[in-house]
């Protein structure tokens, strides 16, 4: 019934898949680990990150792999502006407060690309990474492949950068305890701005490359978002590596899903491995909390 | 309120708003504004309902359309099926959303924060994504009710919208009064005392699991006769309006926005928000331009930014 190919097929969409879930995972963690605030608007980022890849190419010609720097800079204002505009004045308020403060960011974005765009949904027609690659009767979308890759990339340029450059290190010691790295001379608030900086990039590099291959939309972002808010949690909240390997592991169960039950419950395996994970361990696979 | 006096000018307050309430489908005869009414009553007391839950007792649910797609599809089938009325369905649709909400709470209630929020969006998605496929329940497609006489032991109207103007009012009064005594009673110092601290909560000799399942099981009860509500007042439901997360995340916003933990809280933020989405979609929202929702969005914002505490932080301060 199901051959070695089909398998080997399934694996490696799934792989290709977690990468870029992995990327946009990541960027949330990043945010969370620094002040314990989820960014509810992290998909919206994403959905506008493709839109403007689709813009460029659209009406300028810009192929998405050269608007790919674009999109990391302007997502990394956004995020910058987000913290001070929004972020900042909520640090210290409750749970709730923080919810709903990028929850609402949300809301207002997509509801306003819906204004601006309508909610259509288009495609980059004949961008430069096209086609698919076969070998040994499985096929791999090219433009899948490359944005794998560059999520990868992306994922070990971020872990180089907390462990082994000084303002990463920073950034950690700022993770760690806010008022001792304040002691430190670490200007908390600087920092906690790069990482929402940071955290917004690998969203946007991660919105280009998808847009390579998928429909852009205003509501693509929500999808995104929750199964990057899942895992998160299912890597355990503060844990870089464990929000990159969750997001893997969701693109495989996902794909899996869909293989053995139905297309049309590809995203219930991914809720249920969630559940089986924290009912076992509450903390999520590698959380520190 | 620390003299008697104080007290009496809280009661004539009271007073006048029900009056208020009781005879306004007299003032008001069109059915624009009486469909805004249930629409207030309709959310005041989800939001309520999550409130005892969520403000309360602090567990953070994002999963509360489970329980209101209990209600709706409860007494609807049970309606379909065997002509069971519909006031005995909501009793069944409650007595189910309580079951679940045990067998839910259970092992979600060992969660902390983020980890028990996902927990119940993920619940609550499974369980969208189970009705969409169960052909037996409507699938996608949904359930239309039948249509029967107009009269109350049917539950349906045609002619008029008054007739469910009252059911709502009496639902929302009833909830809106056993949170008021739960505030009053142990049970409220319990449920505040698991919020604020685990561990104190813990050395009093509060038994956590427990109270958090009796908040749990109180708050879904409440949201499914709301979902049996529903059902009757707009007679077709699908999963795509009674179980989406969406639904999930607005009720236990109405009740941020009004202020949590607080008996009026869910009713000021259902009086703010619900005309407000409902005029900005009137008025603005054709064509599916969504500036409906940007205004949404950013109200949002800006009062999770400015007065965390919701519209009762600013009420408090007048005081």
């Amino acid at each position: 019934m199901f051959t070695s190919e089909i398998i080997l097929q399934t694996l490696l969409s799934g792989v290709l898949m977690g990468c870029v879930y992995a990327l946009v995972a990541v960027g949330l963690c990043l945010i969370w680990g620094l002040m314990e605030i989820v960014n509810f608007a992290h998909g919206q980022f994403m959905m506008l990150a493709m839109f403007l890849a689709f813009w460029m190419y659209t009406l300028f010609g810009v192929d998405p792999l050269l608007s790919l720097p674009m999109g990391a800079v302007l997502l990394f204002l956004l995020g910058i502006a987000t913290y001070f505009f929004i972020i900042k004045g909520i640090l210290y308020t409750t749970f709730l407060a923080q919810i709903f403060a990028t929850f609402g960011l949300g809301v207002f974005l997509h509801s306003m690309a819906q204004f601006l765009w309508t909610g259509n949904y288009r495609l980059v027609q004949n961008p430069l990474l096209a086609g698919r690659i076969s070998a040994g009767g499985i096929f791999i979308g090219f433009p899948q492949l490359v944005a794998a890759i560059m999520s990868a990339i992306g994922f070990a340029l971020l872990y180089w950068f907390i462990n082994k450059t000084e303002i990463g290190l920073a950034l950690q010691a700022a993770s760690e305890d806010r008022e001792a790295a304040s002691l430190m001379g670490i200007n908390s608030n600087r920092i906690f701005a790069l990482g929402w900086g940071i955290g917004s990039a690998c969203v946007g590099v991660a919105g280009v490359l998808l847009a390579n291959f998928f429909y852009v939309f205003p509501e693509v972002g929500f999808t995104f978002a929750l199964i990057a808010y899942v895992a998160v949690a299912l890597g355990g909240f503060g844990s870089i590596p464990g929000s990159f390997i969750a997001g893997i592991l969701i693109g495989l169960v996902e794909a899996f899903g869909g293989l053995l039950i139905d297309p049309a419950f590809k995203y219930l395996s991914v809720y249920v491995l969630y559940l089986a994970v924290v009912f076992i361990r509450p903390q999520g696979l590698w959380g520190r909390y | 309120m620390d003299s008697q006096k104080g007290n009496w000018g809280k009661i004539l307050f009271l007073v006048v708003i029900a009056a208020f309430l009781l005879i306004f489908p007299a003032l008001f005869t069109l059915p624009f504004p009486q469909h805004i009414m249930i629409m207030i009553f309709l959310y005041a007391t989800l939001a309520q309902s999550w409130n005892i839950i969520g403000g309360y007792a602090g567990q953070i649910s994002l999963g509360h359309a489970v329980y209101f797609g209990a209600g709706a599809y409860t007494s609807t089938l049970l309606l379909m099926k065997w002509g069971v009325s519909p006031w005995l369905g909501m009793l069944a649709g409650a007595g189910l959303a309580v079951g679940l909400s045990q067998i839910i709470g259970y092992p979600c209630f060992r969660l902390a924060g983020h980890y028990f929020a996902i927990a119940t969006i993920a619940i609550g998605e499974i369980t969208q994504i189970g009705m969409v496929n169960w052909k037996g329940g409507g699938g996608a497609v949904g359930l239309y009710l039948p249509i029967l006489e107009e009269s109350f032991a049917n539950f349906e109207f045609h002619t008029t919208k008054v007739p469910y103007y009252y059911i709502a009012l009496g639902i929302t009064a009833i909830t809106f009064f056993v949170t008021y005594l739960i505030e009053r009673s142990w049970l409220g110092f319990y449920f505040r005392a698991i919020k604020g601290d685990l561990d104190a909560a813990r050395s009093l000799g509060i038994n956590i699991p427990k109270y958090k399942s009796i908040a749990l099981a109180i708050s879904a009860f409440f949201t499914a006769v709301c979902g049996t509500f529903y059902a009757q007042y707009v007679l077709f439901i699908d999963p795509e309006s009674v179980l989406p997360l969406m639904l999930s995340i607005l009720i236990c916003l109405v009740a941020i926005l009004g202020g949590v933990a607080t008996v009026w809280g869910p009713f000021l933020g259902a009086l703010v928000l619900v005309p407000l989405s409902e005029f900005t979609r009137t008025y603005l929202g054709g064509g599916g331009k969504a500036i409906d929702l940007m205004i949404y969005g950013a109200l949002i914002v800006l009062i999770a930014r400015f007065q965390a505490e919701g519209f009762m932080g600013w009420i408090k301060k007048l005081r």
